[in-house]
């Protein structure tokens, strides 16, 4: 499993659409892509899940990436999320 | 007259006929079925054809309104087909043996409350988007046929709450303003009838059960105010508005992408002042022709800590990279005890605007400055970036800055990290630095004038005391002559010089700065243009 941990910088979280653009990433790969943060989980394939964690600038979300690319999965993630929150 | 108050969206003038939107969501009923394939499989095809819907209306939206307001769109195909949405209506006809219809309006308003549940404020502007796009997979089940825009004639509607898709698809030219009882002016509808330039009110407490379609109405975007039946006098008052603002979008009309030239051919530029990063959107809108001066404190007030070097990176780069090449002026830290900034710890002070605060608070804590100019240089590598320090008196607190420059160059450098030095230019708001202009000019790229903070010093009008107001003369000879002295100290040196201040947007001297010599005019977002055309027209 490969995990990291990111504090978000966007002014308002993550919203709608960096949001939408996180589960197309997350789709890409075979691996099962979780988000913890705030008390709360999401699978982050799943758009209205991630939005409803309520995430926002200045939280932490923890990523985990578990299944065969999971490397190239984590290394992927962890780009968008600087380019994008 | 009935007068209603809600939040303005839009400050536009409008009046006309009313004509009140109605939703037909309630009219879904529970219904037992007993071919669930069949059931699932009309699913399949409304959400289809949603899906297609949505994304003709993404490329209406891309034509109106721009790729950034247009994407809510593209969410809303990503809601439809989302895992747990669909499942959950997939489920209910299947187990509950329930119409399609009915599991899409249970979930739809499952989820909806989800987010107005929620305690941000623009999760709980969701709730919208989740019903949007519920209400539209219902009335294609339904096989339902939309509004007829056609048949009306030009109106204020009216309604419940807009969604972005209801908005977008009305015909423009039938809608003289949007009225809604509920949403927030954080809404997506609301960014939209911003960005399509019509009056709009939000959060406007009426019974649209008694409003009857046709009743003339009145929306004043710009008191937040809406009027049923105004009398004659309302109407004339608000006529004069509409021709007000017919004027301004005249000007937009004549000056927009047009350069600031006098007919001698002498080129000012007009710039505007901001202070926060959503403020980006009116200096594109006005058409201005850069930032001349984009206040650092939006980062620094309303919160409990010192903004980090990454969050303040972030804001700087945002802007530069939405400004695309322009100049972007960005003043440091300009604030002091007057300012309710309880984690830097100032004392309470009898005279604040005297006291500790703006380029002495960063000349004494080193740290807080340092942060900033990282983020400032580290930022220059996305944009045209300059520099301005507020507050200075003397060469040496300018010396004093380079070397603290310097240092953070050097720490940049042995880090890695890759950065540009912008150029950097200074606030002439002191009486002192306006006698010494000529000397400063040596060590500087840039003079802006402040002329708030010059005339309440070089006045000794404290600008708080309402008693002074009539004192007040912000034309007083003296501080003409300050202007007039501190634009010949730069040109000396061959630097350019502005003004930042309110004097700088006051139409009847725009002539005589130019005359005078002066390079720049940094204004309001919504006065670029009325500056311009004057300028325009001038010898």
């Amino acid at each position: 499993m490969q995990q990291f941990s990111y504090v978000i910088t966007d002014e308002i979280g993550i919203h709608a659409r960096p949001a939408g653009m996180l589960v197309k990433v997350a789709k890409i790969f075979k691996s099962k892509i979780t988000l913890n943060g705030k008390e709360k989980t999401a699978d982050a394939t799943k758009l209205m899940a991630v939005m409803s964690m309520g995430i926002k600038c200045g939280d932490t979300v923890e990523v985990s990436v578990e299944g065969e690319d999971e490397t190239a999965a984590a290394a992927e993630l962890e780009t968008f999320f600087k380019e994008n929150l | 007259m009935e007068k209603y108050i809600g939040k303005s969206v839009y400050k536009g003038t409008a009046i006309g006929p009313v004509r009140v939107l109605k939703k037909t969501e309630s009219l879904v009923k529970r219904k037992h079925i007993d071919d669930v394939e069949a059931e699932v499989d009309r699913l399949d095809k409304a959400k289809t054809l949603t899906y297609d819907q949505l994304g003709t209306l993404y490329e209406k939206a891309l034509q109106e309104v721009g790729e950034t307001n247009a994407a809510i769109f593209e969410v809303h195909q990503m809601m439809l087909e989302d895992d747990d949405y669909q499942d959950s209506i997939r489920g209910m006809i299947q187990n509950e043996e329930v119409n399609a219809e009915y599991a899409v309006a249970v979930t739809g308003d499952n989820f909806s409350k989800m987010f107005a549940s929620m305690e941000d404020e623009y999760m709980q502007a969701r709730a919208v988007d989740v019903k949007d796009i519920s209400n539209r997979l219902i009335s294609n089940l339904c096989g339902d046929e939309q509004f007829d825009w056609d048949a009306m004639e030009p109106s204020i509607i009216v309604a419940d709450d807009l969604t972005p898709s209801e908005t977008v698809q009305m015909d423009k030219s039938k809608i003289l303003a949007f009225v809604t009882v509920h949403g927030s002016t954080n809404s997506h509808t609301a960014i939209l009838a911003r960005m399509m330039n019509i009056p709009a009110l939000v959060s406007v407490p009426l019974d649209l059960e008694r409003m009857q379609n046709g009743t003339q109405v009145l929306v004043d975007g710009k008191e937040a105010c809406f009027y049923v039946n105004p009398d004659d006098s309302m109407i004339n008052l608000a006529r004069e508005k509409q021709k007000q603002e017919a004027e301004q979008r005249q000007l937009l009309a004549n000056y927009k992408g047009k350069a600031s030239i006098t007919k001698s051919g002498r080129k000012i530029h007009v710039y505007a002042n901001i202070g926060n990063v959503s403020d980006v959107a009116y200096v594109m809108e006005n058409d201005a022709e850069g930032i001349g001066l984009f206040r650092s404190e939006f980062l620094y007030l309303g919160r409990t800590s010192l903004p980090d070097e990454t969050e303040q990176f972030h804001a700087y780069r945002q802007v530069l990279q939405m400004m695309a090449g322009k100049k972007v002026i960005i003043r440091t830290l300009d604030i002091g005890a007057d300012k309710n900034v309880d984690y830097l710890g100032f004392d309470h002070e009898d005279n604040p605007a005297m006291g500790y605060r703006a380029i002495r608070i960063c000349l004494e804590q080193k740290d807080v400055f340092k942060t900033q100019l990282r983020a400032l240089l580290r930022a220059a590598k996305y944009g045209n970036l300059s520099i301005m320090y507020p507050m200075i008196t003397s060469v040496d607190e300018v010396l004093r800055i380079y070397e603290i420059v310097d240092e953070v160059k050097q720490e940049l450098e042995q880090e890695n990290i890759p950065y540009e030095m912008p150029e950097q230019g200074i606030m002439i708001e002191t009486p002192a630095a306006v006698m010494i202009s000529e000397e400063l000019a040596e060590h500087v790229d840039f003079f802006s004038i402040g002329t708030n903070d010059l005339t309440q010093y070089t006045l000794a009008i404290d600008r708080q005391n309402s008693r002074l107001d009539r004192f007040y003369n912000p034309h007083h000879e003296a501080i003409l002559r300050m202007i007039q002295m501190t634009i010949d100290g730069a040109h000396k040196h061959g630097k350019w010089v502005g003004i930042c201040g309110e004097l700088g947007a006051d139409l009847s001297f725009t002539e005589r700065f130019v005359q005078m010599g002066i390079d720049e005019l940094s204004v309001a977002p919504s006065m670029v243009l009325g500056i311009r055309s004057k300028i325009c027209e001038m010898e």
